[in-house]
């Protein structure tokens, strides 16, 4: 079996960390060609988060495997636990970068631009027709070069008493959604886990195609993109790095609903419900923050 | 390792071939390709910064283009940091920190290998920028917008190079927190872990929260340059000074996260060679405890000249100086360790008692900078070359090369040559000062870094310092032949190795097998802290 004593698991040598490594190798080379304007690029883009979700299943599958077979001690359980923590704080982080940007902007460069403390004469020399207000439609290149700037003016932002709020309403009723997937879990009910989970990969798509429809409704009819300065580039890195967050973890909520209609899971051994539950929740999380500070003030 | 094998021989069965690196799950080798990458990475940068200083032995143009020269220190910068140290202390946590609390393994060894093997890999990505229309990285490490923007091809290279890393120490620091929170023997509590391994959970902290804000960062960097965002641009809104804050709110604790593990490895062995217990052991997790929190209000310091509101300036002016503090009471734990200790002066010893008498030469500089108003002058000359080197070189090399001879022993079974090792420590001690002190001077007097020709006042300093930085590249070899010949054979290591050693590491046989402890020990009060 595994090379182990009777006190600790550890795994075999595995060959799927080298393949994870050069599948993201891979992926970066061929995203990198690409944004140099290669068209093979693309091609090994393709190729690469092909390789990466092949690590990722024969990875997972070989720890389901292991888990199946009873290899996992309370030890490694606590591991699981501790790791999926920090890799949710990680994610916290990253977050809180692109935050940390919007507040930022919103607090002190766009009020600077619009002549506020030390930006008096940058402000009445340089634009002195730019105002500073927040959504931000027009921006200080605009004020002076109208339209030759280099970036779109904003037609309109995205209400957030509209679709916004009806997502807001889908993501926390998958909190919840997952939350009574749990508790029937625990109870050992079959049935009512595989629904509330499959109702929360519903709620979670549902949520994603909204977001799209409001991106093409973005782009389409209030010119508001990735290129209409700061209010673009801070809505649209914030809500596309949450939208693919959700994702993924709608993604891991359609396995781990696979793996209850085989029923994996015990009501006392269940660690790969609760750490995708986790995820979730921190997804949700994010969200709000989103809602609020992007959205709505 | 051929005598190894027969130490062997009663140990379970050991992966063959090529395969035991590449699909490697056992911490020790994990440790080994860590520290192997490490010092081949030292010695790319090491090559790096040879060019920089034949460069600037005279004033006027030499050997490289301008271009070539800004090349060489911002790659340089990026090879030492990300390549060199930040693998090394990895290396040791992962060799060591499984001894020391008396685990078999890393509490995850297949995410500890991808860690490992992320590496080569993002350096490839980084190195192969070289090769690249438009070239290496240019604009220094910091990255800085919009002058990285000039970059040609090589950015999204550098910009994924960065990525990769950044996966890479998250899983690392991962790693390192789930394997001392979840694989500590019975008895060893929190306040008995060796001091190597709390500097280490804490440095995975700041690495947890410190690396996805750089990967956020490098980001918006590339979505500035091929999707239209204006982050970093005024005339959109943006603001090129918020890539300056997102970076140093990396980049302030990235200096504790490549310094806190060679504080361990000297808080390991000063006692050792003191032959006394590590005085004020919880006023030196605390201490550390302290620097790394810290660390995140800080990061505007290195902002100082870029026109801050006065209110900000003074906040980090005042936050810095806080950091003395805490650094003050390791300082001085560490003297008294030694104080009244039957000392003897072997290789490690020596390395450790450079960090304390260099790094501290670092650390005023450093307090100098801090204060707001003179960090006016010093901002972007040598007098910061000079501190950051003092920190880096004496302060955190020489304590991973001390952790190394310290430790070298344990892993090989063997002795190291005694007598070249000191002739490592002396060679590099005489020329590293020689390297980096009269940078001071010329600092002061207002030789800007960066740039690869000076004024003519500068010549005479210049040419000392790259005198002290040829031996200095040169005085690196000795250590390089230490290691081989004490792989190769050499006098029998005993368990315990040093006479004054203590701790779970010693009380296996050198060198250790290769699942490290099958059954756990039991730690005591007396064991810990004896």
């Amino acid at each position: 079996m595994s090379d182990s004593s009777d006190t600790y698991f550890i795994p075999e040598p595995s060959r799927w960390p080298i393949v994870g490594t050069l599948a993201l190798f891979l992926t970066f080379i061929g995203g990198g060609m690409m944004l140099n304007g290669s068209g093979f690029g693309t091609f090994i883009l393709g190729m690469g988060i092909a390789a990466v979700i092949y690590m990722f299943s024969g990875w997972f599958s070989d720890v389901i495997r292991e888990s199946m077979a009873g290899n996992y001690s309370k030890q490694v359980d606590i591991s699981f636990r501790w790791g999926m923590s920090w890799f949710i704080f990680s994610e916290v982080m990253f977050f809180a970068a692109f935050f940390g940007a919007l507040f930022y902007i919103r607090v002190l460069s766009v009020p600077w631009l619009g002549g506020e403390g030390a930006g008096f004469a940058t402000h009445m020399f340089l634009w002195p027709d730019f105002k500073a207000v927040w959504p931000l439609l027009t921006t200080p290149d605009m004020a002076l070069a109208g339209v030759e700037s280099q970036y779109t003016a904003i037609k309109d932002v995205i209400p957030a008493f509209d679709v916004p709020l009806v997502n807001t309403i889908l993501l926390l009723s998958s909190g919840v959604t997952i939350t009574l997937a749990h508790h029937a879990l625990r109870k050992d009910h079959r049935a009512p886990l595989c629904w509330w989970l499959a109702a929360t990969v519903l709620l979670g798509i549902v949520f994603v195609y909204f977001q799209i429809g409001e991106y093409a409704h973005a782009y389409h009819e209030l010119d508001l993109t990735m290129k209409s300065g700061v209010y673009g580039s801070t809505f649209f890195m914030l809500t596309g790095f949450h939208g693919f967050h959700v994702t993924m973890g709608a993604t891991m909520i359609f396995i781990i609903l696979i793996r209850s209609m085989k029923g994996h899971f015990s009501s006392k051994d269940h660690f790969a419900f609760e750490g995708v539950a986790w995820y979730w929740h921190f997804v949700d999380v994010v969200w709000l923050g989103l809602y609020i500070f992007v959205y709505w003030i | 390792m051929s005598d190894a094998a027969v130490h062997d021989d009663h140990h379970d069965h050991k992966p063959t071939g090529i395969g035991r690196w590449l699909f490697s799950t056992n911490h020790k080798d994990i440790g080994t390709m860590y520290l192997i990458f490490a010092l081949t990475m030292f010695f790319v940068g090491g090559a790096m910064a040879m060019v920089i200083r034949a460069e600037l032995f005279q004033p006027g143009l030499q050997f490289v283009n301008p271009q070539f020269f800004n090349s060489m220190t911002t790659v340089h910068a990026l090879v030492m940091i990300f390549g060199a140290l930040m693998p090394a202390g990895v290396g040791l946590a992962n060799w060591m920190i499984p001894l020391m609390i008396g685990a078999p393994d890393m509490a995850m060894p297949r995410m500890n290998n991808m860690s490992f093997w992320l590496l080569p890999f993002s350096f490839t990505l980084l190195l192969s920028t070289f090769f690249m229309e438009g070239g290496a990285p240019a604009g220094g490490w910091t990255m800085y917008p919009p002058l990285v923007f000039q970059l040609g091809d090589g950015f999204p290279f550098l910009i994924f190079a960065v990525h990769l890393l950044g996966i890479s120490s998250i899983m690392g620091a991962i790693n390192i927190i789930a394997t001392v929170f979840n694989m500590r023997a019975p008895g060893m509590t929190f306040m008995r872990l060796p001091l190597f391994v709390w500097t280490w959970i804490i440095t995975a902290f700041l690495l947890i929260a410190a690396m996805p804000v750089l990967a956020g960062g490098v980001t918006m960097l590339l979505t500035d340059k091929f999707f239209g965002t204006a982050f970093f641009d005024a005339a959109g809104g943006g603001d090129p000074l918020l890539f300056q804050h997102v970076f140093w709110f990396f980049g302030h604790p990235e200096v504790y996260i490549l310094v806190l593990p060679s504080f361990g490895i000297i808080s390991q062995i000063i006692p050792t060679f003191a032959r006394k217990p590590l005085f004020g052991y919880s006023s030196m997790v605390y201490a550390t405890a302290s620097i790394a929190f810290l660390s995140f209000f800080v990061w505007a310091h290195h902002m100082f000249a870029v026109g801050m509101p006065l209110a900000g300036e003074l906040f980090f002016m005042y936050a810095t100086m806080m950091i003395a503090v805490p650094t003050g009471v390791k300082i001085f734990n560490w003297t008294a360790t030694m104080w009244k200790g039957s000392m003897t002066f072997e290789t490690p010893m020596l390395f450790a008692i450079g960090v304390l008498f260099m790094f501290s030469i670092g650390g005023f500089s450093g307090v100098m900078m801090g204060i707001t108003p003179v960090d006016f002058q010093y901002h972007d000359t040598y007098f910061i070359v000079a501190h950051f080197h003092y920190v880096i070189v004496p302060g955190i090399i020489f304590g991973i090369i001390g952790g190394i001879y310290y430790w070298l022993p344990k892993w090989t079974g063997h002795m190291y040559d005694e007598t070249l090792g000191k002739w490592h420590f002396w060679l590099s001690t005489i020329s590293v000062n020689v390297l980096f002190f009269p940078m001071h001077f010329i600092g002061l007097a207002g030789m800007p870094r960066r740039i690869p020709d000076y004024s003519t006042q500068f010549a005479d300093w210049n040419a000392i310092i790259s005198i002290g930085g040829i031996v200095f590249g040169l005085s690196q070899l000795i250590m390089v032949w230490v290691v081989i010949k004490c792989i190769r054979g050499g006098e029998k290591a005993t368990d315990e190795v040093w006479e004054g050693a203590h701790g779970l590491e010693f009380t296996l046989p050198s060198p250790p097998p290769f699942h490290s402890f099958t059954t756990p020990p039991e730690v005591t009060e007396a064991s810990a802290h004896s």
